[in-house]
């Protein structure tokens, strides 16, 4: 059934298609809509799930950590400030493998106060053990919810997953979205059956005391399993293609890559900006492209490294990392380590600025440029005041 | 028990028991129980914080688990008989 | 000689194994024995870090004979409430659950979720094994350590830097909404026994402090455990109490109640107060006392 809906209303109905057993619940901008949407549905009976108020966001993700052990399907939503809040415990739910699904609605992180869109909330948890999915669109979150838990519960993975919402710019626009049937999802995303999981007759401990003679090949399983997770979310990706007759590309999606003379690697709504964009300077042929970065964790090394036969490659963050660049651009020109390409940082759209078609055409142009005339500098802050007239 | 990471259970999880654990060669001092002055109260069975004093049914008589016992002595000095001693362990 | 027949006064079973790792004399294997005797097997347990989740043992073993799962300081009234809310959709609703948390980690750092959790109305019970200070970490102060105690973070040479006394968290969690509160002590199992099956009985969110010593941190010789937890209730630094419906009732009268320097010498964490300290903390202890009688006498009318 297709339905004019905003992507948090996407987010919480595929938390319904997934038949969540237990959902913690606390507001925070631009996510809050989540949460109503999920009270509304559960209050209806449409829904049929435990849902629990906690006083905080450190206290969503401690109860799911819980809940989950006893096997039930968690979900939860937050952003920003809500999701800093929870960095430690969203290391203790990786590290006791629990495969919590949380859409994130991205946001910036104070202060000052700002509420609007940009990544730097999710970019700083990338390094905590959660597989980072990021969507271009509102049918793209409802469908990656799904693939998330999909991916997360596989005995092999048994990794959260965060689910990126660009704030504001998906989360509360409106856009179609083919909501699927129950059944549909039902064949395509099993129960949830862990194993081990909390048992009364075989009592067990669950997250004690692991010393130093272990915790390194605990660790090692993690990064293991998180690694094998790229072939499980290619394949979730393969199997959602064949039962709704959508795919994503896997962990990066080529637009118009094939020939092209310069590739830009983003992530997320912007994605849609600069497909548009590619699509116009192809009609006055120029060769450009776009790598969508969908999965940042686990790292699609092998296919940002296929991007080295694609001239100039540029990245665009929608955070920084002061004191080094974009946390996409060092990652990927790590990934082309050994290349001789070309590859350049775009930072903008921080904060709720808008990305542009202008914005997207000036940093196409430039990459072309470059490609001819050499980098000129490493990093660019699209959009940014310095008095030069160019955007 | 376990060689490699391939052998760890999927997620972090205990698989054994601490009755394995010779929790008694921490201790200094050994609670020995005279059975004349026992009066069978259970005191030192309630406070055990070490679950070494043993009664196995109602009416026995208590005696030490010394593979566990830690020699805390918290039984000795319950004993309102005075029925435990707390004797050095030979070094 | 004693001429009544031998007997239990306490259930039999226990379900927890020797071999744990708990420092010799600690108060906290002895409550969580007497807490699980009383509770049985049906039980779930979740700990913070402390004492709690060392006791517990170390990798692959494990010392307690019902589940028990682990998780960051300050979580263990949010934990609690999610591992309720998947037991129940799980249909396990026989099932006790029990966070069981250190005084720091539950009047500090646990507080927020621990309130939490009574508001959300989450059916547990709470166990607070109160050593006065954290001492997995050893021994610095928390918002339950007495006044004028020692510990490494209450410097102050001849000064007394613990000007405060502990935080009153029974009465704090009893206007937060919990629907059973008690104080128990170690020293006296067969009443703590009571207590938690009382509790058990009771559906919604409970909470237990548990008077647990600590020998190494307060100084003492571990034999000293039950004896200096005896005292704390004879001299009526650590009364014991219920709350339920409104109403606060003591659960132990106290008649000839001892001086508190009697308490007070057994520990060397208190052997730099001087007499007039002494003193001091008598007339403090006789001044909560007084309140605490108040509120147990306002209940009655």
């Amino acid at each position: 059934m297709i339905d004019a809906i905003t992507a948090n209303q996407a987010a919480a109905l595929a938390a319904k298609l997934a038949r969540i057993e237990v959902a913690a619940v606390y507001p925070i901008t631009p996510q809050t809509t989540i949460s109503e949407k999920l009270a509304e549905m559960v209050s209806s009976g449409e829904m049929d799930a435990r849902f629990m108020l906690v006083e905080s966001e450190h206290s969503a993700m401690s109860a799911l950590i819980g809940a989950s052990y006893v096997g039930a399907r968690t979900f939860t939503a937050t952003s920003s400030h809500g999701l800093a809040l929870m960095h430690e415990v969203l290391m203790w739910a990786s590290g006791v493998r629990r495969p919590i699904v949380m859409p994130v609605a991205a946001r910036a992180i104070g202060g000052p106060w700002n509420i609007w869109g940009e990544h730097m909330d999710v970019i700083a948890e990338r390094d905590v053990g959660w597989m980072q999915f990021y969507c271009e669109n509102n049918q793209e979150v409802l469908d990656t919810v799904l693939m998330a838990y999909k991916v997360a519960e596989d005995p092999s993975v048994m990794l959260p997953a965060m689910v990126v919402i660009d704030g504001f710019i998906l989360t509360h626009t409106v856009d179609a979205v083919d909501v699927p049937e129950q059944g549909q999802v039902d064949g395509y995303l099993p129960a949830f059956r862990p194993d081990p999981v909390l048992n009364m007759d075989e009592p067990r401990r669950f997250g004690g005391l692991v010393m130093p003679d272990w915790w390194t090949e605990f660790r090692y399983r993690i990064a293991a399993d998180m690694e094998g997770a790229k072939i499980r979310i290619r394949e979730a990706d393969r199997e959602f293609g064949r039962i709704f007759g959508r795919s994503y590309g896997g962990l990066v999606e080529n637009y118009r890559t094939e020939d092209a003379d310069a590739v830009l690697v983003v992530a997320g709504s912007a994605a849609g900006t600069a497909k548009e964009v590619v699509d116009r300077l192809r009609g006055e042929g120029l060769k450009v492209g776009v790598a969508r970065l969908r999965v940042f964790r686990p790292f699609p090394s092998e296919e940002i490294a296929e991007l080295s036969s694609r001239g100039v490659v540029g990245v665009f963050d929608r955070s920084y990392t002061f004191g080094d660049g974009g946390a996409m651009f060092n990652e990927v020109r790590s990934a082309m380590h050994g290349s001789d390409n070309i590859v350049k940082n775009y930072v903008g759209g921080l904060g709720g600025r808008d990305v542009t078609a202008a914005h997207m055409e000036w940093i196409f142009r430039n990459m072309l440029d470059i490609a001819d005339n050499g980098l000129d500098r490493k990093i660019e802050w699209v959009g940014l005041r310095d008095g030069s007239g160019r955007w | 028990m376990y060689e490699t990471y391939r052998d760890l259970p999927p997620i972090q999880v205990t698989t054994e028991t601490t009755v394995d654990m010779p929790t008694g060669t921490w201790r200094t001092f050994r609670p020995v129980i005279s059975a004349e002055r026992c009066t069978r109260c259970y005191s030192c069975w309630k406070f055990c914080p070490d679950l070494s004093i043993v009664v196995q049914q109602e009416g026995d008589y208590p005696y030490v688990d010394l593979f566990h016992c830690k020699g805390c002595g918290i039984c000795a000095n319950e004993c309102r008989r005075g029925a435990i001693t707390m004797e050095r362990e030979p070094l | 000689m004693n001429r009544r027949k031998p007997r239990f006064t306490i259930p039999h079973e226990d379900l927890m194994h020797p071999g744990h790792s708990a420092c010799p004399g600690c108060g906290e294997p002895i409550a969580m024995r007497l807490v699980l005797k009383a509770l049985g097997p049906r039980t779930v347990m979740n700990v913070p870090a402390g004492c709690c989740a060392v006791i517990p043992g170390v990798w692959p073993r494990y010392s307690l004979r019902v589940p028990l799962i682990d998780h960051a300081f300050e979580c263990t009234g949010a934990t609690s409430s999610g591992i309720r809310a998947a037991l129940d959709a799980k249909g396990m609703d026989d099932v006790t659950v029990v966070g069981w948390a250190g005084d720091g980690g539950t009047v500090d750092i646990g507080l927020q979720s621990l309130s939490g959790a009574i508001d959300r109305g989450t059916d547990f019970l709470y166990v607070m094994y109160d050593n006065e200070a954290y001492m997995n970490t050893g021994s610095q102060c928390s918002g339950s350590t007495p006044w004028g105690a020692w510990t490494t973070t209450t410097p102050g040479g001849k000064e007394i830097a613990r000007r405060t006394g502990k935080k009153r968290i029974l009465e704090m969690l009893a206007e937060n909404g919990i629907v059973y509160g008690a104080t128990v002590n170690i020293a006296f199992p067969e009443d703590l026994v009571e207590r938690v099956r009382t509790a058990k009985a009771i559906r919604g969110p409970k909470f237990l402090h548990v008077f647990s010593p600590c020998p190494s941190g307060w100084k003492m010789d571990p034999s000293k455990t039950i004896e200096a937890a005896s005292l704390a209730t004879r001299t009526g630094m650590f009364p014991l109490y219920e709350y339920r419906d409104g109403q606060y009732r003591f659960t132990k009268e106290i008649k000839n109640r001892k001086p508190v320097e009697e308490y007070l010498r057994l520990q060397r964490r208190f052997r730099h107060l001087s007499p007039a300290q002494v003193a001091e903390v008598q007339e403090l202890v006789d001044k909560e006392l007084e309140e605490l009688r108040a509120r147990v006498e306002a209940g009655r009318k």
